[in-house]
């Protein structure tokens, strides 16, 4: 078993054995991870990154009393972590980071709604937490690197000085949009030991090794709303701050300017969203763009979602050292979108700061701001940033 | 890698003698304690000697001892046994999880509670407590030895100060008893808990000292154990453990455990605070002197880094401690103890317990006075730069 185990991940990692903390979520993929390093003879420290409360908003409308199970977070993905270190035979400790999550993903998601944006907090969570507070605590506690869970590959380019990250083999498992903010020390710190597998031989490999949960469904939601449901998390989470919800109220406007109707508020909506407008028309009506200041919602037909044109700030680059002059490459949008052709143009925001505009060359949909766009040369990320 | 253990505050081993004690009570002696026929008799037996054990050690009737299932069991069963709605008890802020979570249930039912903080050595002030007592009043609990600090509280003067005022006093022992002598009629407590993990014994048995007369109604109810104070079949091995474990601290007391204990917990709190910059003692005196401990723990705080980092950090490198309490890991808040004291949040969240086990040896001492001070330097060093006051660009 061992020795199908380790071939994987040697391709990453030549070098002989390193103390490796694994950042475990209690999920299949980062317990094949642990299981995987250890049996190739590395010292590996397992670590579970404490992040929400389950139990903080129980009770509140739509919240269930007790927390469900399975939920990243969860004390059930804890145990569920610390059993297949138990198995594996590793050290095993759950860093409690409660109060930066809250201040750098909870907070950051709830005020991006408010503001008419959609946000990504897995992004934030991998920028703030998992690749930056982790990532010290692992090397503060004697581990040279951290490895995860996630479908990307990383590895040294000495031509250009750089470390590089790379779409995985797994292209419908590809996680690289969600980690486009990695700095170049801390891909030079990070294992991905999945990239070069598909969610099917993990699968294999986490049966080999006999980790309880190989058959664990994976997880799709925001782990700190178990349900889905953003709306109602905003209102329990500003009434448990004792903050009011901001009357964001306002109409609900076609493209030429006409009032439709009224909305309840802006954070209900999203970019390309169809469902709940509570407009009667022959054809559907999508939200087309939302505006913070005049509380207007724009809505119009299927054929006005697309535009070539956005423009990205707040910029992380990881293949190339930034952008001096136009360039071609390919660009995501959301996590499920082929990245599509376009041209890159560095441009200079109001306030001084890099930022790029991105032309497509085909329209795409439903361009969202909050989201982020990633731009790719084939298989590498050159950077990316947050859509405007 | 060696092993260094010092979490005796967390838990203890069981010392050999013990196990032995108690091996016959599983299988040879394995009956019912309330039995007739003469298996009942021997299980009897020895609940009744360990009971005149646990008379000695806290120097009460027999019958005033009661056996349960540990420190949170005792503090639980005082505070619901004892008061009732239109009550009022005083507490302390540092006091363990199993008083002020009670306490907070007995909040809902409309049982008042006063918690007096410590002053910033970690005592507490009786006058605090005699100016609190009101009318109702009904009890007063204060710990023996706070787990996290190990300072040792004024009990009795504070035990005075209920006989003067007719309240009942209860007294969590668990972190003092096997550290310092107990003697109820000189504290002049009327209820007194302690837990057999603490003290060698194993975990899931307790007692308390409950004074004749005292109404406390029982917790758990079904058969006339423990004189109808505490139902459910005698744990007997336990028992037979927990009596053997305060035979062998009562000699230990007596024979100067103790004070060489006390010699190399100082020894190591010296060499940690000389070798590493940014660290003291928790509980210091306004003179500078240290406030009465227990004398095998040591509560220090590193500045400049996150204690749970180094717990984790020093396991790693075969050292067993803790920050705050063991029954507080996982949790975000930093120590209610400290904070109690008036530490910042950020001390008290680098705060360490160091709670050593009587069995600790000098080379113990020496291998963790060689491995904290290269973990901490290795998580300064790494620590982030604070955040600087200007920007680069508003300075240019």
């Amino acid at each position: 078993m061992a020795t199908t185990v380790s071939s994987v991940s040697k391709q990453i990692n030549p070098e002989v054995s390193e103390v490796i903390a694994v950042a475990m979520s209690g999920g299949v993929d980062s317990s094949t991870v642990a299981a995987m390093l250890h049996a190739e003879g590395h010292e590996v420290i397992g670590l579970t990154l404490q992040l929400w409360d389950q139990n903080r908003l129980a009770g509140k409308p739509g919240v269930p009393d007790a927390p469900k199970a399975g939920r990243c977070c969860s004390l059930d993905d804890v145990y569920d972590a610390r059993r297949v270190a138990e198995t594996i035979g590793i050290p095993y400790y759950v860093v409690n980071q409660q109060d930066r999550f809250e201040h750098d993903v909870v907070q950051p998601f709830v005020n991006d709604y408010l503001n008419g944006r959609t946000p990504i907090p897995c992004s934030l969570c991998n920028n703030h937490l998992k690749f930056d507070q982790l990532l010290l605590t692992a090397r503060q506690i004697g581990a040279d690197r951290i490895a995860t869970g996630h479908y990307a590959r990383n590895e040294y380019d000495p031509a250009r000085g750089r470390w590089i990250l790379k779409r995985p083999a797994d292209r419908a498992k590809d996680q690289t949009w969600f980690l486009f903010g990695l700095t170049q020390d801390q891909l030079a710190h990070t294992l991905f030991p999945l990239g070069h597998l598909t969610k099917p031989e993990v699968r294999e490999v986490a049966r080999e090794s006999k980790l309880h949960l190989t058959d664990k469904p994976d997880s799709q939601e925001i782990c700190f709303i178990p349900g889905g449901n953003y709306k109602q998390f905003i209102a329990n989470y500003l009434d448990e701050q004792g903050r009011e919800m901001p009357d964001s109220s306002g109409e609900l406007v076609s493209t030429s300017g006409e009032t439709l109707g009224r909305h309840e508020g802006i954070h209900n909506f999203t970019v390309g969203q169809r469902k709940g407008l509570g407009l009667t028309a022959p054809n559907p009506f999508y939200v087309l763009n939302i505006d913070a200041t005049s509380r207007r919602v724009t809505v119009g037909p299927e054929s006005e979602l697309t535009s070539p044109i956005l423009h990205v700030h707040r910029l992380n680059w990881i293949a190339i050292p930034g952008l001096n002059q136009p360039r071609r490459a390919q660009v995501k949008i959301r996590h499920v979108h082929d990245p599509a052709p376009a041209l890159l143009e560095p441009t200079v925001g109001p306030d001084g700061s890099d930022r790029v505009k991105i032309t497509f060359d085909e329209p795409q949909r439903a361009i969202t701001p909050g989201h982020s766009a990633v731009f790719y040369d084939g298989d590498e990320v050159l950077g990316g940033g947050w859509i405007l | 890698m060696r092993r260094v253990y010092m979490d005796a505050n967390a838990t203890t081993p069981l010392l050999p003698e013990i196990v032995e004690a108690m091996r016959p009570y599983w299988m040879e002696h394995f009956g019912n304690a309330s039995s007739i026929h003469q298996q009942g008799q021997r299980a009897r037996t020895a609940v009744d000697e360990a009971r005149e054990i646990l008379a000695q050690f806290f120097n009460c009737h027999a019958a005033e001892v009661v056996f349960n299932s540990g420190g949170t069991e005792g503090d639980n069963t005082a505070l619901f046994g004892l008061l009732h709605p239109g009550d009022h008890m005083i507490t302390t802020s540092i006091e363990h999880s199993a008083v002020i979570a009670a306490a907070d249930r007995l909040a809902q039912e409309g049982i008042e509670t006063t918690k007096i903080d410590p002053q910033p050595n970690g005592l507490i002030d009786p006058m605090d407590i005699l100016r609190a007592i009101r009318p109702n009043t009904r009890l007063i609990s204060v710990m023996l030895a706070n787990n996290e600090t190990g300072i040792i509280q004024p009990v009795e003067e504070i035990g005075k100060i209920a006989a003067q005022t007719g309240v009942y006093f209860h007294i969590d022992a668990v972190q003092g008893a096997g550290k310092i002598p107990i003697d109820v009629q000189k504290i002049g407590c009327h209820l007194l808990s302690i837990s057999g993990h603490k003290m060698h014994a194993p975990k899931g048995i307790g007692a308390i000292y409950i004074r004749k007369g005292t109404p406390v109604s029982s917790l758990i109810v079904g058969g006339s154990h423990e004189r109808r104070r505490r139902a459910g079949t005698e744990n007997v091995p336990s028992i037979v453990g927990l009596g053997k474990a305060a035979e062998i601290a009562m000699h230990a007391l007596d024979s100067g455990v103790m004070h060489r204990l006390g010699e190399l917990r100082d020894r190591l709190e010296q060499g940690l605070i000389s070798k590493i910059s940014g660290t003291g003692v928790n509980g210091v005196n306004t003179d500078g002197s240290i406030a009465p401990r227990a004398a095998n723990t040591s509560n220090i705080w590193f500045d400049n880094l996150e204690g749970e980092a180094l717990v984790i950090a020093l396991d790693l490198k075969g050292l067993a401690v803790s920050g705050g309490s063991a029954c507080h890991s996982g949790k975000t808040e930093p120590s209610h103890v400290l904070m109690a004291m008036g530490l910042d949040k950020n001390r008290a969240r680098a705060s360490l317990r160091f709670s050593l086990l009587k069995t600790v040896t000098e080379a113990d001492i020496d291998y963790v006075l060689s491995v904290v001070p290269e973990a901490v330097a290795r998580l300064r060093e790494l620590a982030p730069a604070p955040e600087p006051t200007f920007s680069a660009t508003a300075l240019a």
